[in-house]
């Protein structure tokens, strides 16, 4: 099964990344044989599998409403390049630029 | 040529919980400096594990039972994929196979009647931060409102007007502030909405292409954006324009709902089970403890107002509206029917006098009950039965209970309001009355009947207003026959 070139670009953009010309073929090449992969596994008989979509056999696992400390804001803030008013600064947005 | 109008609702609420959906930091976000609640779950930090808040689960589902839906046994939370500045992980934990509940309705009063407006689901997740657009080409992000427990009631496309539209999401908020799972804050975000409208011409089968109009915060903003987009839509079917799927928003200012982005891709969500999150398993238990949390709700409550009280159907409506009011009607008809006072007699006290102060002072019934108790309007409702006072009397002592939060009958003690009944006080003023005014009284002699008007004045007079008419013309009549 091979992808197209649009639909890896359409990933690529649905993810944020902006490929040249020949990292889309490469990344092609390698969704593809991944898809490949995927459709052997799609050959085994599941109809008997609940679908899962955890191992770990938890379930219900809760908290109480009740409020616990935040972060200091000096510590929320510490790892932005940038911030202003308490508030984390980030360059203007732009509709799906 | 006729056009039909088809409207679905989108209502975004915050669950009324004191900490955030997926960790502790406090929900109160509305008047909290910038970033103060925040943590590394709720910003998206790597490693950082979010636990769901059992009372949000247990307030959605209890929305869910309000609204006549059905508890899924089985819930997966699931990561919405979009990238947003005010999203600080890249994706919103929500519900997508399985919401919490499902197939509810709520009745309206529609265009032609009571009408159920249907529901697809109520399903929960997480509130975005917020975001402040500087006028330097940057966005400052507060990630304070980030992880607020958020449900999202999804109407089926059952609204047929703008009007129908603002019945239902009033209807929708009633009950919700009413079982004490939102604030009903509409102001601050904390009650929104997403409208879908599409309009075609009559005897066509298929809906017409949909527009989605979002965020909006005020009925009279919903039911004008919708009147304003279906004459857009309609126009443009005229003359011939195809309707384009798209997303616009409200602007007030203009009066026009504008066009937002065309989002090629943002439905592309690509939703995958949170698995940081183990599923949630509702038993049948569980449920019937939610069901045994519902209390009253407004509808029932106002025809039981009808049949158990008698009530007008208007008296019932403005009782039931609120809660806190519907409580405290209930507790005045409580006390007043020890006394004997009907509770028709206790409704119009309330929808007079009582909404007459609550609209002066500008204050919730929650806090002026605090003055005025509701065992106060059957004391003053039996004051006025009882003939102690006059009705004007009535309505100075009830005023002053409400402004001051003293009863009525210490105020009418202390004021001595208490109507000069038939006893020696009366007499005795009639006697003076009757001394004092040899003219009216010789007048009335020769018989001229009306003369005994002036002397009840003077007897009014001089208890200055608080006598009984009837009981002064009696006594003067008594008197004047006795010399």
């Amino acid at each position: 099964m091979s992808l197209t070139l649009e639909e890896v670009e359409h990933v690529a953009r649905l993810a944020r990344l902006r490929l040249s010309p020949a990292e889309l073929e490469k990344m092609r090449d390698q969704l593809s044989r991944i898809l490949d992969h995927f459709q052997m596994l799609q050959q085994i008989d599941v109809s008997a599998t609940p679908p899962t979509a955890q191992v770990t056999d938890l379930i219900n696992v809760m908290r109480e409403d009740e409020v616990r400390p935040s972060l200091p804001r000096e510590q929320a803030l510490a790892n932005a390049p940038e911030h202003q008013d308490g508030m984390f600064r980030v360059r203007a947005i732009f509709e799906d630029a | 040529m006729e056009y039909l109008v088809t409207i679905g609702l989108e209502v975004h609420a915050q669950i009324l919980t004191r900490s955030k959906m997926f960790c502790g930091c406090s929900a109160d976000y509305a008047n909290a400096p910038p970033n103060t609640h925040v943590c590394p779950v709720c910003m998206g930090l790597p490693g950082a594990l979010p636990v769901p808040n059992r009372r949000a689960i247990e307030l959605a589902a209890l929305t869910g039972l309000a609204l006549n839906c059905r508890i899924s046994h089985e819930n997966v939370i699931s990561r919405k994929n979009y990238f947003y500045a005010d999203l600080p992980s890249g994706y919103q934990r929500s519900q997508y196979d399985d919401p919490l509940c499902v197939d509810g309705w709520v009745e309206i009063e529609g265009d032609n009647g009571p009408k159920r407006i249907r529901l697809t689901r109520v399903h929960i997740e997480e509130d975005t931060g917020k975001l402040i657009h500087t006028n330097d080409g940057g966005s400052l992000v507060d990630f304070n409102r980030a992880g607020v427990p958020l449900m999202e009631i999804v109407s089926k496309p059952d609204i047929s007007s703008p009007e129908e539209a603002r019945r239902y999401f009033q209807k929708l908020r009633q009950i919700l502030v009413w079982i004490g799972v939102n604030s009903g804050d509409m102001e601050s975000g904390a009650l929104r909405c997403d409208a879908n409208v599409s309009v075609r011409p009559a005897g066509q089968q298929e809906y017409g292409a949909k527009v989605e109009i979002k965020n909006i915060n005020s009925f009279r903003f919903l039911e004008r954006a919708l009147a304003y987009e279906i004459e857009r839509q309609i126009r443009a079917l005229k003359a011939g324009e195809p309707i384009v799927q798209s997303t616009r928003g409200w602007d007030e200012a203009s009066g026009t709902t504008v066009a937002q982005r065309t989002k090629e891709f943002a439905e592309d969500y690509r939703y995958f089970p949170e698995p940081d999150i183990p599923p949630l398993r509702l038993t049948d238990a569980w449920i019937a403890e939610r069901r045994a949390e519902l209390p009253e709700l407004p509808d029932a409550r106002r025809r039981r107002f009808i049949e158990e009280y008698g009530l007008t159907a208007y008296d019932a409506s403005v009782l039931t509206d609120e809660r806190a009011v519907s409580d405290f009607y209930e507790q005045a008809v409580a006390a007043a029917r020890v006394r004997g006072v009907t509770p028709k007699d206790v409704a119009n006290w309330m929808t007079g006098e009582l909404f007459r102060l609550l609209k002066e002072t500008g204050e919730p019934l929650e806090s002026a009950a605090h003055r005025l108790r509701p065992e106060y309007i059957g004391e003053v409702q039996d004051l006025l039965n009882q003939g102690v006072i006059t009705r004007t009397s009535a309505k100075e002592a009830f005023e002053a209970s409400f402004r001051e939060g003293r009863s009525p009958a210490r105020i009418v003690a202390e004021r001595g309001m208490a109507v000069i009944g038939a006893g020696d006080a009366l007499t005795d003023l009639v006697r003076q009355a009757i001394a004092n005014n040899p003219k009216a009284v010789e007048e009335y002699r020769r018989g001229k009947v009306t003369a005994i008007k002036y002397l009840i004045g003077q007897v009014m007079k001089a208890t200055r207003g608080q006598a009984n008419p009837q009981a002064v013309q009696q006594a003067l009549e008594q008197e004047l026959a006795r010399e």
